[in-house]
């Protein structure tokens, strides 16, 4: 394969990987890793080392949106991202350390994991009767925002600080370890632990894995583990793809759509398992 | 043009002054918070965009100078070998940037997009200066630390 063709069949898996990722609401880098390792046969700290900065461009362009809108809670954000970027340096470290083969196996679990939470029930309403908590009241992180669909300003208070905190952290060392933005672990602490609205936490979450991403990237890029040939079409691409795939039809609605890619995830969840464990 | 713009404005009334029924830091004023998210989002939009655009002329670059890359699937060995040296540092990339270099302008673009994040860290620090909020300074100035401390725990690894 000479270098044109290999670049123009990473950029296409890579818009295909952004399509998906976004209709699917789980973002590209989860998916642009098993089709450059398993499609392409490139080496996974490569493929992860060019995952992270195509995560930066695509959370951004929805953060930005999102941060105008008065979506994101900012001050949640900042606080948690203290957390998000020192498991990201971890991470990042780690997966220096670690081989090949325990970062597919890792990756396996946590895209099965991933796959299997689109199906999480999710709280709809905020809950303004969560219970007290001083740190909260302290960093004065309760916000509002106004939500279209129910035509009206939603007042929320944030609770469990320290669990949440607690969370972001292991969402960061997934990140920084298998270049991925992690959002499917980063929603959950928010909403679950520290009951910030669905819309907040998505947002939020968007917010908070571009700067977790830079973390992990800064270490890749002066380890080297960035190479440009790879990382320039999986940037462009993945972003092409994303801004495609949420004019194509919002979030997939169908649940029958939604079983099949569950299903497709799992079997892609399992190659990267059983790839991992055949290498010596 | 501003005709348009009012009704838009109507519609997201997020930039309205929000009610709210809980008690708010002493000195909180929402329009210096809104100025703070416009002023983020337009520093995340710009940069992504100016850092595709360096990407891909890099790329273009690349192919216009070397036509062999077309052709030779040796080059393609050559070029993402675990060892191949591009460029890491500022100054290695600078220099390969004034000589046009298409993998240098490439190396700019990404590290132009890695950089969005931390500008974006880096003006939030002000943002809580100007918003009079000194722990979140403090709070958002450790944000920054960590990752400029990134860029140098790969080098200490690698």
């Amino acid at each position: 394969m000479d270098p044109l063709t290999f670049m123009l069949a990473v950029f296409g898996c890579s818009v295909a990987a952004g399509v998906l990722g976004s209709l699917l609401g789980l973002g590209g880098g989860i998916i642009v890793i098993p089709a450059l390792t398993l499609l392409l046969g490139i080496p996974i700290r490569w493929a992860v080392g060019a995952s992270i900065v195509s995560v930066i461009a695509t959370s951004s362009g929805a953060a930005a949106a999102y941060v105008r809108e008065h979506m994101t809670n900012l001050r949640v954000a900042m606080l948690l991202e203290i957390a998000t970027t020192t498991g990201a340096l971890t991470g990042a470290y780690l997966s220096g350390i670690l081989g090949g083969r325990w970062l597919f196996i890792i990756f396996g679990v946590i895209l099965a994991y991933s796959a299997l939470a689109m199906f999480r029930k999710r709280h709809e309403l905020a809950s303004e009767n969560a219970p007290p908590s001083w740190l909260a009241d302290r960093l004065d992180l309760h916000s509002e925002y106004y939500d279209r669909a129910a035509d009206k300003h939603i007042v929320y208070r944030v609770t469990h600080v320290p669990l949440g905190f607690g969370l972001m952290y292991i969402a960061g060392v997934v990140s920084g370890l298998l270049g991925i933005g992690s959002g499917s672990l980063k929603v959950p602490a928010m909403d679950l632990a520290m009951r910030l609205p669905i819309k907040v936490s998505t947002a939020t979450s968007n917010f908070m894995i571009g700067v977790t991403a830079a973390a992990s990237a800064g270490v890749y890029f002066s380890r080297g583990d960035i190479d440009p040939f790879i990382a320039a079409p999986v940037a462009a691409g993945v972003l092409a793809g994303a801004t495609v795939g949420s004019h194509l039809l919002g979030r997939l609605q169908s649940n029958v759509i939604r079983i099949v890619f569950v299903i497709v995830l799992l079997w892609i969840s399992g190659q990267m398992l059983w790839k991992g464990v055949r290498m010596s | 043009m501003s005709e348009q713009a009012d009704p838009m404005a109507a519609k997201t009334p997020a930039a309205a002054p929000l009610p709210s029924a809980r008690p708010r830091r002493p000195g909180a004023d929402p329009k210096k918070v809104r100025q703070v998210e416009i002023l983020i989002s337009s520093i995340l939009r710009i940069g992504v965009m100016v850092s595709l655009a360096v990407i891909i002329i890099g790329s273009a670059m690349s192919y216009v100078h070397h036509p062999e890359l077309v052709r030779s699937s040796a080059e393609l060995h050559r070029l993402t070998r675990p060892t191949s040296d591009f460029p890491r540092t500022i100054a290695q990339v600078w220099n390969g940037v004034r000589h046009r270099r298409g993998r240098a302008v490439i190396v700019a673009g990404l590290g132009l997009l890695i950089a969005t994040p931390v500008v974006r860290v880096a003006v939030s620090i002000l943002a809580f200066v100007y918003e009079k909020d000194p722990v979140f300074v403090i709070i958002t100035s450790i944000v920054l630390a960590l990752l400029l401390l990134s860029f140098f725990l790969g080098r200490i690894e690698g």
